[in-house]
């Protein structure tokens, strides 16, 4: 991408965070282990004020224009506040607000509604430097980087093999954050951290998104269907960077226990939660007491064993 | 200025075209037009003028009107010039008192419009009735032809183009930059649909080759540098050393034998990593020449100077070299055949489908080794696990008719699945699926074999396969690969578990297409293959004459159409080379020399060393035969004082008027 986009003049890149929903309330562990582990790694930001829902991907599919205005006034505001760059952790708020940078930048028709609306509501228009919209792996894995990121590693990894999963939504169709088919970023970092993975094909297959709620018989196929396999290669915990995801996994543990793997009992966790853990971070911080499955795995390993722990 | 008397009198011909110029122009309204346009004497508008009654037209209203100069406005000079210039040369006018106006390409094929497409029509009419009034006799010169043939790439279409010319009489020099000749044909067992022993009927063609008097066969060799033009290129071909003195060397195999390496280490090309070989080695039994190699990436001679080089020592003949070097030949032939093939489709870019990550998923080409006799399995299908395959899933269409690969047919994949469906089948015994997008048939006993292959008991799911993949859902996919499919016939998402999968690739562009295009000035299409000259009416030729195309460096296709091209192309160079000699396009620059300062500014510029300085009338002049027309020294020249036919400045600026001249 042109770096006149993401720097503002001076080069420096300035971080807002964009939370949406999630992030206050299901994903309420998210938002902790996430502001724990950029402050541990000493990337500031603050929260975007005055933030509005995304519009998330239903409200594109009814009414592309207003679906538009709704993001890009978030994208308003962060440029107001100065900002080059939301950081953006729920996959759906992350492609929403995206997909409404890159279709104001390419598209005249799209681009000359949104901002006489963000006039009208005497706002900022967008023009020529929208803020550029990025998450939390990416920025990871390009400010950080997986050799800063070991530097910083001050507690042994005592838990198990993680699975990691992507979920549909963060690397398609930009591939920004990684790649599309075959993403491998969560697992670079994990390992620079000292947290082994598995290999997991999965990574990048449908959790079931909304269909849980809908359809629950469907959501809860694909659902099993992911544990299965994280299971069976020898993953003892599944690390998501998507709310939606984690829900699923995580909530309806109980109902495929009761249909079909009795002794299904696995952790679902963000990346934030394991990395913050080996950055130093506290149990609570990290919002691990929220977890409904795999507590006696958490328990085990996130306990504190300062003395032999510390690499 | 003119023949048939002093005044221009020009004929103009406005051609429909059947409905392809005048579904779009109007051509009644652009010849009434042309009509009204100073010096026409008569304008009229015919449904095929390239038709012979078309071409009389001309003639007769050239006696009858007097006519000196002929425009045709219809399709590209490219397909008719030479059909108007014979017509009017044979009216008695000199063919370059003859001009062509495109209104098929350049007008009704790109506007939708007719009320502009008409107008279009009637501006670029008007830049050619200004222009042809300055036009003037020209006389051809013709050059002798060289009776030599290039023929680049030794598969079956270089082979058989090769051994057309030579059995004729020909001197052919075959290229190939391999090791041996035998292409991708020389890898199968059998070809479909007569399931037939490929290397029966290729391997005695190989030895045609190098046994033949006329034929000089040049493997391991790359074309390096081509000049000239038709009848007369000079051609570089670059010979890469092999460590192996090719006239000593017999093929005993002692060499490698005695190679300190006791046992084959390393991949093996030819059998695409399945088998191993030494880092001397002969790429397989049947190579042509037959000559060993030497890898100097794996030989410890050239990697630490420090073998005790046994090799050396078996050989009684002295053959092997470790000395050898690179160096160049240089021939000159008349004509030039491009049979350079394609590659296999790179299944990196379709990682959904496993190859790399499951050892059990197997490239087409791959499997064509295994099942192959001669292969590293000795023609059992055994897989990289050790066992015998109990259920094979081949998946078509990879790398072909898809939107984010290649979107063409590559023609050979359902063909050559319903073949490697048979061998499998039959070597292993194994459930065979086939998953196809259409079943494309359509050849000489195609839909027979097909048929067969459905009695066979072989099973075909319609559908693009989705993924290959490991996780399962039931007992009976554990330890398998499952292939996961929407099948179309039956609506429904299936899950089939294999042992094995095959991607049937598809044909793409070799990787350094576009440089051996751009070495030998030929076109290509969009995706990439070398463009023929016409898609029906010169599929062998290219728009550069004396080049021609034969095979998968065209387009994907199975060896009954390639070596049917490749006998087609023979006969075309075999065509030009026994005319003897060819006419060139008189468009060569000239000097005049009173106005000719001898600044010496062109020389340099000449692309083609065309141009000398007389010393003694201090000027510089021009050799028509070299001259390619290409106007740099025209452009160049400060005094203005060389000058090019058919490209006069009068020419160009009086087309240009009228082209900008509004009504």
């Amino acid at each position: 991408m042109p770096a006149d986009r993401s720097h503002n003049g001076d080069g420096a890149k300035k971080y807002v965070y964009y939370p949406g929903c999630s992030l206050k309330s299901t994903g309420l562990a998210y938002e902790e282990s996430f502001l724990a582990v950029f402050q541990l790694l000493d990337l500031p930001f603050e929260e975007l004020p005055d933030w509005n829902c995304c519009g998330a991907t239903s409200y594109m599919d009814i009414e592309e224009d207003s679906a538009f205005v709704l993001a890009a006034r978030n994208l308003s505001l962060a440029k107001s506040s100065g900002a080059t760059d939301i950081l953006a952790p729920c996959s759906a708020c992350y492609l929403v607000l995206r997909k409404a940078e890159d279709y104001h930048r390419r598209y005249p028709v799209i681009r000359e509604k949104v901002d006489a609306a963000l006039k009208r509501a005497r706002l900022e228009p967008l023009a020529d430097n929208c803020p550029h919209v990025r998450h939390p792996l990416e920025v990871l894995y390009n400010d950080v980087g997986p050799e800063r990121l070991r530097a910083k590693v001050s507690r042994r990894w005592e838990g198990g093999p993680i699975a990691c999963y992507y979920g549909c939504q963060v690397v398609r169709p930009y591939g920004e954050v990684d790649n599309p088919v075959n993403p491998v970023r969560m697992e670079e970092l994990l390992e620079a951290a000292g947290i082994p993975t598995i290999e997991y094909g999965l990574k990048t297959k449908c959790c079931g998104g909304s269909l849980t709620g809908t359809i629950h018989e469907v959501g809860l196929r694909l659902n099993y269907v992911l544990l299965k396999d994280a299971h069976r290669r020898g993953a003892q915990a599944v690390v998501t960077i998507c709310p939606l995801c984690q829900f699923n996994l995580d909530v309806y543990q109980n109902e495929i226990r009761k249909d079909t793997w009795p002794s299904l009992d696995m952790p679902i966790l963000y990346l934030t939660q394991v990395l913050g853990w080996v950055l130093g971070a506290d149990f609570q911080a990290l919002g691990l007491h929220r977890s409904v499955s795999g507590r006696k795995l958490i328990r085990e390993w996130f306990s504190r064993k300062e003395e032999e722990s510390y690499v | 200025m003119s023949d048939n008397g002093g005044a221009v009198r020009i004929g103009v011909y406005v051609c429909h075209c059947g409905t392809n110029i005048a579904g779009v122009v109007d051509c009644r309204a652009v010849a009434e037009y042309g009509a009204t346009l100073p010096n026409v004497v008569i304008s009229r508008d015919y449904k095929y003028m390239c038709s012979d009654p078309g071409q009389e037209l001309i003639q007769q209203d050239v006696a009858a009107h007097k006519l000196n100069r002929v425009i045709v406005a219809s399709c590209s000079p490219l397909l008719h010039e030479q059909t108007f210039r014979s017509a009017v040369a044979k009216a008695g006018l000199n063919p370059f008192y003859f001009h062509m106006v495109n209104l098929r390409e350049h007008v009704s094929w790109v506007h939708e419009s007719r009320t502009e497409a008409t107008r279009k029509a009637q501006d670029l009419l008007r830049a050619a009735v200004r222009r042809v009034v300055f036009h003037r006799p020209l006389e051809r010169h013709s050059v002798g032809i060289h009776p030599g043939v290039l023929v680049v790439g030794g598969g079956i279409a270089g082979i058989h183009a090769a051994l057309t010319l030579a059995n004729a009489g020909k001197k052919v020099y075959l290229v190939e930059r391999e090791a041996t000749i035998g292409g991708y044909m020389a890898k199968f067992d059998k070809t479909f649909p007569t399931l037939d022993c490929a290397a029966c009927i290729l391997t005695p063609k190989m030895s045609q080759v190098k046994s033949h008097p006329n034929i000089t066969l040049w493997t391991y060799s790359e074309v390096a540098h081509v000049d000239g033009f038709v009848g007369n290129f000079t051609v570089k071909v670059l010979r890469k050393p092999r460590y192996v003195l090719e006239d000593l060397c017999s093929g005993c195999l002692q060499c490698v034998e005695a190679c300190v390496y006791k046992q084959p280490k390393f991949s093996d090309e030819f059998n695409y990593g399945l088998g191993k070989r030494k880092p001397i080695y002969m790429p397989f039994p049947q190579a042509t020449p037959p000559v060993v190699l030497i890898d100097p990436e794996t030989c410890i001679q050239f990697k630490s100077g420090r073998c005790k080089q046994t090799c050396l020592q078996a050989c009684d003949r002295q053959a092997i070299s470790f000395e050898q070097k690179q160096f160049t030949e240089e021939i000159k032939v008349g004509a030039i055949i491009l049979t350079t093939g394609a590659q296999p489709f790179d299944v990196s870019k379709t990682p959904y489908y496993g190859y790399g990550v499951y050892p059990n998923v197997y490239t087409s080409l791959e499997v064509e080794r295994l099942v192959n006799a001669s292969g590293p399995t000795g023609g059992e299908l055994i897989l990289r696990n050790g066992r015998k395959p109990q259920s094979v899933g081949i998946i078509h269409c990879v790398g072909s008719r898809d939107e984010n690969t290649n979107r063409w047919c590559s023609r050979v994949c359902c063909m050559y699945s319903l073949k490697l469906a048979h061998l499998i089948k039959e070597r292993s015994g194994a459930e065979v699926f086939n998953f196809y997008i259409d079943m494309r048939t359509p050849g000489k006993y195609f839909e027979e074999f097909y048929q067969r292959l459905l009695n066979e008991g072989v099973h075909f799911i319609r559908g693009r396969v989705a993924e290959v993949t490991d996780w399962v859902l039931d007992p009976s996919e554990e330890g398998k690969m499952v292939i996961r499919v929407e099948d179309t016939l039956i609506g429904t998402v299936r899950r089939i578990p294999v042992d094995m999968v095959v991607l049937s690739v598809g044909l793409e562009p070799h990787a350094d297409a576009q440089e051996v295009r751009r070495l030998f000035n030929i076109s290509c299409s969009t995706e990439g293959f070398f463009l023929e000259r016409h898609p029906k009416l010169a599929p062998v030729e290219t728009f550069t004459d004396g080049v021609f195309l034969a095979g998968c460096c065209q387009g994907p296709k199975d060896i009954p159409d390639t070596v049917a091209q490749a006998g087609a192309a023979a006969a075309e160079a075999m065509k030009l080379i026994d005319v003897g000699k060819v006419e060139m396009e008189p468009n060569t620059a000239y000097v005049v020399e009173e106005k000719c300062s001898g600044c010496r500014t062109c020389i340099p510029l000449c692309p083609y060393g065309a141009i000398t300085f007389v010393h003694d009338r201090n000027v510089a002049s021009i050799n028509e035969a070299l001259c390619k027309g290409c106007g740099t020294c025209v452009a160049a020249c400060p005094s203005g004082s060389i000058k090019q036919n058919l490209f006069e400045d009068e020419e160009i600026f009086s087309e240009v008027e009228g082209l900008l001249q509004t009504v």
